[in-house]
């Protein structure tokens, strides 16, 4: 039996919609095949693929200088490899760049095996990077609050996708 | 082999009142010739991605012109970006690399490659629009109508002399540059947006 999904794409797009969100700088997940293709479908988002997490930050702070509204997409993982660029350019250069990143490894249940999980929010609190969880639809609106507060602090936001290996394929 | 700084005034001439994104030496030299002070965003921080910094720009702003001075060691750091612009091919963007075969601002020891890699192949086979080289900036000059109206992504590389920098970081004069926060307000303003 399929399992249920507990965060649907379509509420993730829906509050990209609902923050004028204009292109998402993505490199996929390992779950988020379905989502790639609603957000391909939907006209009013420009997908800018990355070869390397690292640029996504970059790329995101050059269309907002350039008066656009970006949101980053990417793993956990990638997140680590990004650490310069959140530093160097979304916290030097107060750039209010919200990250939504799939939490890989993450459960409420049970021990922690997966070391992506583990370092994930200890890093975010090194790097004085606010954060959300995110692990159902009831939680989307968190995904609103995140842009809100990159806006007033202008600075990088972190939205934790806790749903990664649920709702995001069919 | 190029001087930095003549290079650079060849181009202010052509900017087209474009953005200029310029990171590491091109920083320093660029600001001293820079005549639009407000469309001029130095990129230090998050080494190698100043022309990540301009692939968003020029997709976000796609009537103005882009225009990168990158580092042959500051594009070792990010190579993918070649693949990235490519999937992208802004028609506003233009890459510029000082290719000087060293790290110039740490004393001048050479990356890994000098006298080795073509970046121009490299851009042309990521599948930039169009990659030009020059070691002669006569040659470069005599072209810089054509080569700055080529529909981007536009890759250029230049040979350049080294300029380095072997002063320990305390006693070297202070850069004036904007810091890129300050940067990227006035550029914001001056693009109305």
């Amino acid at each position: 039996m399929a399992q249920q999904a507990l965060l649907s794409p379509e509420a993730v797009i829906e509050e990209f919609n609902k923050n004028g969100v204009t292109h998402v700088v993505y490199l996929p997940d390992s779950e988020t095949n379905w989502m790639y293709q609603l957000m391909e479908a939907d006209p009013t988002l420009d997908l800018i693929p990355v070869s390397r997490e690292g640029e996504s930050i970059a790329i995101a702070a050059g269309i907002i200088a350039g008066g656009k509204k970006p949101v980053v997409l990417i793993q956990n993982t990638g997140m680590f490899e990004s650490g310069d660029s959140i530093r160097g350019l979304a916290q030097d250069c107060q750039i209010p760049v919200v990250m939504l990143i799939g939490y890989r490894g993450w459960t409420r249940h049970g021990p922690t095996p997966d070391s992506a999980a583990r370092l994930t929010e200890p890093t975010l609190r090194a790097w004085n990077v606010p954060y959300y969880l995110v692990e159902h639809d009831g939680d989307a609106d968190r995904i609103s609050a995140a842009f809100e507060q990159a806006a007033s602090t202008s600075g990088p936001i972190a939205v934790l996708v806790g749903d990664e290996y649920h709702g995001f394929n069919r | 082999m190029i001087n930095q700084m003549d290079l650079m005034a060849v181009v202010e001439k052509h900017r087209d009142n474009g953005v200029v994104v310029p990171t590491m030496t091109g920083s320093r030299g660029w600001n001293e010739v820079s005549n639009n002070k407000d469309r001029d965003i130095p990129i230090g921080g998050a080494m190698g991605k100043a022309s990540s910094f301009a692939l968003g720009l020029a997709l976000a702003q796609p009537d103005v012109k882009v225009i990168v001075f990158d580092g042959d060691g500051s594009l070792l750091m990010n190579l993918g970006t070649l693949v990235t612009i490519a999937e992208k091919s802004p028609k506003n963007l233009y890459h510029f690399v000082l290719e000087n075969g060293v790290y110039a601002v740490t004393g001048g020891q050479p990356i890994p490659g000098a006298n080795k890699l073509s970046f121009a192949g490299m851009a042309r086979e990521a599948g930039y629009a169009a990659a030009f080289e020059f070691d002669d900036l006569e040659d470069f000059a005599s072209r810089a109508d054509e080569v700055l109206e080529v529909e981007g992504p536009v890759f250029i590389c230049f040979k350049t002399t080294p300029e380095v920098q072997n002063e320990p970081i305390g006693l070297r004069p202070a850069s004036g540059l904007k810091p890129t926060r300050v940067a990227i307000k006035d550029t914001m303003a001056s693009l109305g947006v």
